[in-house]
């Protein structure tokens, strides 16, 4: 278990980067507190796989330092910075029984053998292969594969952290469920260093303390899913973090009053931003209130959901979603208001913070 | 749709069972005529019954060649398997090495036999050959021409040089199929060289070993150009093959019952190895 820093990371595939865009991992500066539990969440090909195996020693950093606890292991091989990993697909020992392949990583360590049989046990228990621990683990299905895998990241008790990869692709959704409370389970039980990859936001935001948002490379915002939902510091962050995204829209900001194709929407504070900015005002569909008061639209389509309705319209000229309750009226005559409180401006793609211009950062 | 039922499908495989029976069974069908007859010429042929199998099968030539032969199997796969693994898990796996070592490696198999065994026919001479000569230039007592040991490791030598690239070949191609994650995840579990070799490489590569395995014991079971040019079975009987001895008989000596009867002992002798082969590789696939 350790606290693990990033300094100053950056990672280029090809030799010799020159622009930014040659980076496949932009900058990123940051800690990871001893025993947290982190979720990298974004699209594929943004950088988090690249992270994470700068982070397990798989792959050493164009520029930058890494250090657990303090101690800089940069350089040191996988095996010494004491890391384990779950990768996205089964990787199993086909020749060895289910036992033998939770007992690998620790018999490689010397552990001693009345350890290992405990260790392994428990795991076993855990991931429901107890019956066929005796079993060559060539004849399992995909998902059975890849709990073993799963098991045999989890099996060393002393490891600085545990990296997963995302591990859950293959399983299916029942068992993902009850793997993911395993996990969570044995986080707080045992208090490991945990970073998840997902593509998933739903995976993420229940699995992680904290949830960091890439994109392109670089890491967009580290928040609780709380901050995710409510402060999304990136536009990219409001429409993947949420179902449906956050509406982000055009708008003209002059002092605390904004312009929305015409129509003003009054602010709670004065957005300074810095001049020639993209500016954009993001409002989450759950705040955008639908009745007979405020600004009009035109409603396209209504998605039941069950719980929740999702109304698609048309907003000055923009597609705008809106979460309407489930018994909740939709007038012949719509029109929108916003929760003050929730709306969030953008300058460059980049959150306004109240008074503060950060437009033109990145 | 409604099925025909009738017999004209046979006609489809017609061509087929022309071809087979002038390319395989007509030729088989006359050496199982010869190896049951006795004939002086003139086309005349008297019953001879099982009495060349008889005689092939009580002949110390017969065992001492199938002895032999068995030997230089048993040499060359423990020598050429090991050794192709070891080549295959050194070649590089990117980068411009890999074409230059894929060449390289397939160059001896690109060279006929018969002129494989004239290099080192040439090559081992002990007044021109360049190794001959440097052996005897080091003081070193070597004539493949009247010394079986020699005659022997020169026969060998060039096998493994002609040979071993085939193993290297198909090992590679085991090898680049494994996906890099086992070669992380083996990091990340600590395995040691060898445990990644034992536990990863070795099982992936079960498949392609046993079909090297096999080609390489058939064609080293039926070696016989190379011999046949540097050594010509010498010196005395001392590598003369199964094949080299077939060829004696019924070239040589033009006794075509015995020959007849050889080859179909031959034969058989390959067609139960191979079948114990085929057996050992399904019965290893069925256990997956």
């Amino acid at each position: 278990m350790a606290r693990i820093n990033l300094d100053h990371i950056r990672h280029a595939y090809g030799p010799s980067p020159k622009s930014p865009s040659d980076y496949s991992l932009k900058e990123v500066h940051h800690e990871w507190n001893d025993g947290g539990a982190y979720a990298l969440l974004g699209p594929s090909g943004c950088g988090k796989t690249t992270l994470l195996n700068i982070i397990s020693g798989l792959l050493q950093p164009s520029e930058g330092k890494i250090l657990f606890d303090g101690r800089d292991v940069t350089y040191l091989s996988t095996q010494d910075r004491n890391i384990a990993q779950v990768f996205q697909f089964p990787v199993i020992y086909d020749t060895m029984t289910v036992y033998d392949n939770l007992a690998f990583p620790l018999r490689n360590r010397h552990v001693p053998e009345g350890e290992v049989d405990r260790r392994v046990n428990e795991i076993l228990e855990m991931i429901g292969l107890a019956d066929r621990a005796k079993k060559k683990a060539q004849g399992l299905t995909a998902d059975q594969k890849q709990k073993i895998s799963l098991g045999r990241g989890l099996v060393r008790s002393d490891v600085s952290a545990i990296l997963f990869d995302e591990p859950l692709t293959v399983i299916d959704p029942h068992m993902k469920w009850v793997l993911r409370s395993q996990l969570k389970r044995l986080h707080k039980q045992f208090g490991f260093t945990m970073v998840y990859v997902t593509h998933d936001q739903t995976e993420a935001l229940t699995f992680a303390d904290k949830v960091v948002v890439m994109y392109d490379g670089e890491i967009v915002q580290i928040g609780t899913p709380a901050e995710l939902f409510e402060k999304p510091k990136h536009t990219f962050v409001g429409y993947f973090i949420g179902s449906p995204g956050m509406n982000v829209l055009p708008a003209k900001i002059d002092g605390s009053s904004v312009d929305l194709d015409g129509q003003k929407v009054a602010l709670s504070f004065a957005p300074k931003i810095a001049a020639g900015a993209k500016t954009e005002l993001g409002i989450r569909p759950e705040f955008v209130r639908l009745g007979r008061e405020g600004m009009p639209v035109t409603i396209s389509k209504v998605e039941d959901i069950g719980r929740q309705k999702i109304v698609r319209a048309s907003f000055a000229s923009r597609p705008i979603a809106i979460v309407v309750h489930e018994d909740g009226e939709i007038p012949t005559d719509p029109r929108v208001t916003f929760d003050p409180s929730a709306i969030n401006i953008y300058a460059n793609s980049w959150r306004v913070t109240d008074s503060l211009p950060i437009g033109g950062a990145a | 749709m409604e099925k025909t039922w009738n017999n004209k499908a046979w006609f489809m495989v017609l061509p087929v069972l022309v071809l087979v029976a002038f390319s395989a069974v007509i030729p088989l069908m006359t050496v199982v005529n010869y190896s049951v007859q006795d004939t002086f010429g003139n086309n005349e042929f008297f019953w001879a019954g099982t009495d060349w199998f008889t005689d092939v099968l009580h002949s110390d030539r017969f065992w001492d060649a199938l002895t032999r032969n068995l030997i230089f199997s048993a040499i060359i796969l423990a020598i050429e398997i090991p050794l192709g693994i070891l080549i295959a898990l050194n070649m590089p796996k990117k980068g411009l090495g890999v074409p230059v070592c894929l060449v390289l490696m397939s160059l001896p198999l690109l060279i006929p036999w018969n002129v494989v065994g004239t290099i080192w026919q040439v090559f081992g001479r002990v007044d021109i050959g360049l190794l001959g000569y440097t052996l005897a230039a080091l003081g070193i007592n070597y004539n493949y021409v009247n010394n079986v040991f020699d005659a022997w490791v020169t026969l060998i030598v060039m096998d493994i040089w002609h040979w071993t690239s085939l193993v290297v070949l198909l090992c590679y191609a085991g090898l680049v199929s494994i996906p890099d994650a086992y070669y992380q995840a083996a990091k990340i579990d600590g395995a040691s060289r060898w445990s990644v070799f034992r536990y990863i490489q070795l099982p992936k590569m079960k498949r392609v070993l046993l079909i090297a395995f096999l080609l390489r014991f058939m064609d080293s079971f039926m070696i016989y150009t190379e011999p046949f040019v540097v050594t010509g079975g010498g010196p005395g009987n001392a590598t003369t093959f199964l094949s080299i001895d077939l060829v004696k008989t019924a070239i040589g000596q033009f006794d075509l019952g015995p020959a007849a009867a050889l080859s179909i002992i031959y034969f058989l002798i390959i067609l139960l190895l191979s079948w114990i082969f085929y057996t050992v590789m399904t019965t290893s696939d069925a256990q997956k």
